[in-house]
């Protein structure tokens, strides 16, 4: 494998050189130019000039690609996932920035690879934006796919659920057994669309005992057989329509495990332990400091990856020990003597999901919190979403809860009749700066709050506490 | 869910407000149910009893419905609910408007509510004809903000759609859009009404931000029931803004 990947590597391929040198040098011009960390033009430039460099890119890899996918958790998931491959001693080549539409992942290959189209890593890992996803296996031919889950997202951009899953579909018809399937076999959607591939299917999922959900949330989609139509039931239900399923009416159920999750402890927002139990073999404990249950899911998913491509669980281990959430998902920052902890939310299941973790503990919101919502394309155009988020978890506690954004005022009113009291909502400006620091004025110093924003304005809230000398800027990292 | 008001104004015999959700699980993708919340909830703000009933495939209409809301499904469930309103369940819900009853249709329910839609490569989906119109699968989506003037002022709301309805003789229109497609991106209407029911194509959820047309609803359930109806004003400030911003992008981003 070494050796016809040198040699691979070492017949010159013009075009490819030619491309690799014009979109590298647009990198240089961007970040000269301060714009930000040019993670998507030297893409554009590139795949103009060599439609096939991804294809090549990817082919020179030793070790193959995986592929990331699912619409929540794919950032923090495949950061997991190359973390444990650097532990393991692998050189990785990975869209680290969450730039994951086609360009931007040409644009991290880019970065690495040499002039002469050496991949510059032997290990790929390629988080994939939903509708970006037919098109990244069909270029890269993945040795791994993880399906992670599908939620309902920014419908204006998406489509509908069903839209999604048929292209997701299509592909996956297309791979043959050189490419492991890693599905969440709690997300009956996701099973459905992977049934009778050529492609090797494994399953993971959770057998959970205390972390259920008493009913499907406003926000759950796939309630229905995909095969008979008739409505699914739950032996147990974790994580909007994830869990333990199957359909009363034709009998289909929620596959074998081939890791199966359990006895999770969730600490706060602070870390989160559990167990996950190989199919015949003995359960191994793992601890991670992201929080929340759905990380629990993430994490699982990063160990099936792992397992199968066969690291060992002590590696594991060390990269978990070691691991630090992307930027923005969950972080804590401490900016004018305040703890601030800021958690991306940008669509109902991960919102019901964040608020599940900052209620848990006290069965109400204790501390302070800013949410900010803007309405630009990276977050939904349509703030509709917000009226599937359960914030009547909010209604009880003390917690304060501040608006901003360019649709501050919709969260608002959100808040309003989700049964929040009047005297509890708080509309600052809707600009994000001056949001923030109203928000700030009215924590205590010395206190902590929580700051829940959508995508652009975690984006804008970062770089100003990062302006301002409280967080580093994430192209850095 | 839904049990916490903020105002509670006592009367001796608290009125009763009954909302029906149509088909409330299989037709809500849009954020749609905040349209339920907030019918419900300027209800219960003003101390009168709300109650929310879901009316699934295969169930009655109950007969004493005042207020109904229809949202919109993805296509699998569209042909399931298209289905299940033929026949006895289509002709109760059409005695019911004919009788006062108040009605909130949204995208697909909206659709459902005309003589048929009709699908680019399957038979048409019958509607109940409720309204004089009927739907097209067009060959553009139609995303983004739209701001209609109407006779409850200005509305304003999200579409995302790509059927077209057009209006026959017997209907009118909800109103004029300013900003966006509306009903077919070309007559320059959006939505209909048909006694006190209205179909349209705003999501967002359409009624929290909208009030007017919230307690007009209300009103129009309440005069059915009780043959008048006088709700009493509450704090608006957070609808109004919300109200104003929503209209403030949807020009900016025209």
């Amino acid at each position: 494998m070494v050796e016809t990947d040198t040699r691979r590597a070492r017949r010159l391929d013009p075009r490819l050189t030619v491309a690799l040198a014009a979109s590298k040098l647009t990198a240089m011009g961007i970040r000269r130019l301060g714009r930000g960390g040019g993670t998507s033009a030297p893409g554009l430039v590139a795949d103009r000039l060599d439609g096939a460099m991804l294809t090549k890119l990817t082919g020179r890899l030793e070790h193959g690609a995986v592929v990331v996918a699912g619409t929540n958790g794919k950032t923090t998931t495949s950061r997991m996932i190359a973390d444990i491959f650097e532990a393991a001693g692998y050189a990785v080549v990975h869209n680290r920035s969450g730039s994951n539409l086609v360009r931007g992942v040409v644009s991290a290959f880019v970065t690495r690879a040499s002039l002469t189209g050496a991949p510059g890593g032997e290990i790929g890992v390629i988080e994939a934006d939903e509708a970006a996803l037919p098109e990244l296996v069909r270029r890269t031919h993945p040795r791994v796919l993880l399906l992670n889950n599908l939620f309902r997202d920014q419908l204006d951009r998406y489509g509908e659920l069903d839209t999604i899953a048929r292209t997701w579909r299509a592909v996956l018809t297309e791979l043959d057994e050189r490419t492991t399937v890693i599905v969440n076999g709690d997300d009956p959607t996701l099973v459905a669309i992977t049934d009778d591939i050529r492609a090797k299917r494994v399953c993971f999922g959770m057998n959970e005992a205390r972390h259920r959900l008493d009913a499907l949330p406003h926000a759950a989609d796939a309630a229905v057989c995909r095969v008979c139509g008739a409505d699914l039931a739950y032996h147990a239900l974790y994580v909007s329509h994830l869990g333990d399923w199957y359909c009363p009416n034709c009998g289909r159920a929620r596959p074998e495990l081939a890791y199966a999750g359990g006895n999770i402890q969730l600490h706060g927002v602070e870390s989160l332990a559990m167990d996950i139990t190989p199919c015949g073999e003995a359960a191994r404990p793992i601890a991670i400091g992201i929080p929340g249950l759905y990380n629990a899911y993430n994490a699982l998913a990063a160990v099936a990856v792992a397992r199968e491509v066969g690291i060992g669980w002590d590696v594991i281990a060390r990269a978990f020990a070691a691991f630090r959430s992307a930027f923005g998902r969950i972080e804590r920052v401490t900016y004018q003597g305040r703890q601030l902890t800021l958690a991306l939310v940008k669509n109902p299941v991960g919102f019901n999901e964040v608020l599940r973790m900052l209620t848990a503990e006290t069965g109400g919101l204790a501390l302070p919190t800013l949410i900010a919502i803007n309405d630009l394309d990276a977050d939904g155009r349509d703030v509709s979403w917000l009226w599937d988020v359960d914030f009547e978890l909010l209604a009880t506690g003390d917690g304060d809860l501040h608006t901003t954004g360019l649709r501050g005022p919709d969260m608002a009113n959100r808040l309003k009749y989700a049964g929040v009291a009047l005297e509890r909502i708080h509309p600052a400006p809707d600009d994000l700066t001056a949001g923030l620091d109203a928000f700030v004025a009215a924590v205590p110093e010395g206190g902590a709050g929580y700051i829940l924003p959508s995508y652009t304005a975690m984006l804008r809230i970062r770089k100003t506490l990062a302006d301002r000398g409280a967080v580093d800027a994430f192209w850095q990292q | 869910m839904i049990e916490k008001g903020h105002v509670s104004v006592t009367t001796e015999t608290p009125q009763r407000l009954v909302i029906g959700w149509l088909y409330g699980t299989k037709m809500n993708i849009y954020g749609d149910r905040g349209n339920v919340l907030a019918i419900a909830q300027r209800a219960r703000w003003r101390g009168i009893d709300a109650e929310i009933r879901e009316i699934g495939l295969g169930e009655p209409i109950p007969d004493d419905i005042d207020v109904f809301f229809w949202g919109g499904g993805q296509d699998q469930e569209q042909v399931a609910v298209s289905r299940d309103i033929q026949g006895a369940k289509g002709e109760q819900l059409r005695a019911a408007i004919e009788d006062g009853a108040a009605m909130l249709a949204v995208c697909g329910g909206y659709q459902l509510l005309g003589h048929e839609y009709r699908p680019h490569d399957a038979d048409p989906l019958p509607g109940i004809g409720l309204f004089d119109a009927y739907s097209t699968a067009g060959q553009a989506r139609f995303i983004g903000n739209v701001v209609v003037n109407s006779r409850w002022g200005t509305l304003v709301g999200f579409e995302n759609h790509s059927g077209l309805t057009f209006l026959g003789e017997d209907v009118e229109p909800l109103g004029r859009v300013e900003v966006g497609a509306g009903n077919n991106g070309t007559d320059g209407t959006e939505g209909a009404v048909y006694r006190n029911a209205i179909g349209c194509y705003l999501h967002g959820a359409l009624l929290p931000k909208n009030p007017a047309l919230t307690d007009w609803l209300i009103e129009a359930g309440l005069t059915r029931r009780y043959g008048a109806a006088a709700l009493a004003p509450i704090d608006d400030r957070l609808e109004q803004q919300a109200h104003e911003t929503a209209i403030r992008r949807a020009r900016a981003t025209r």
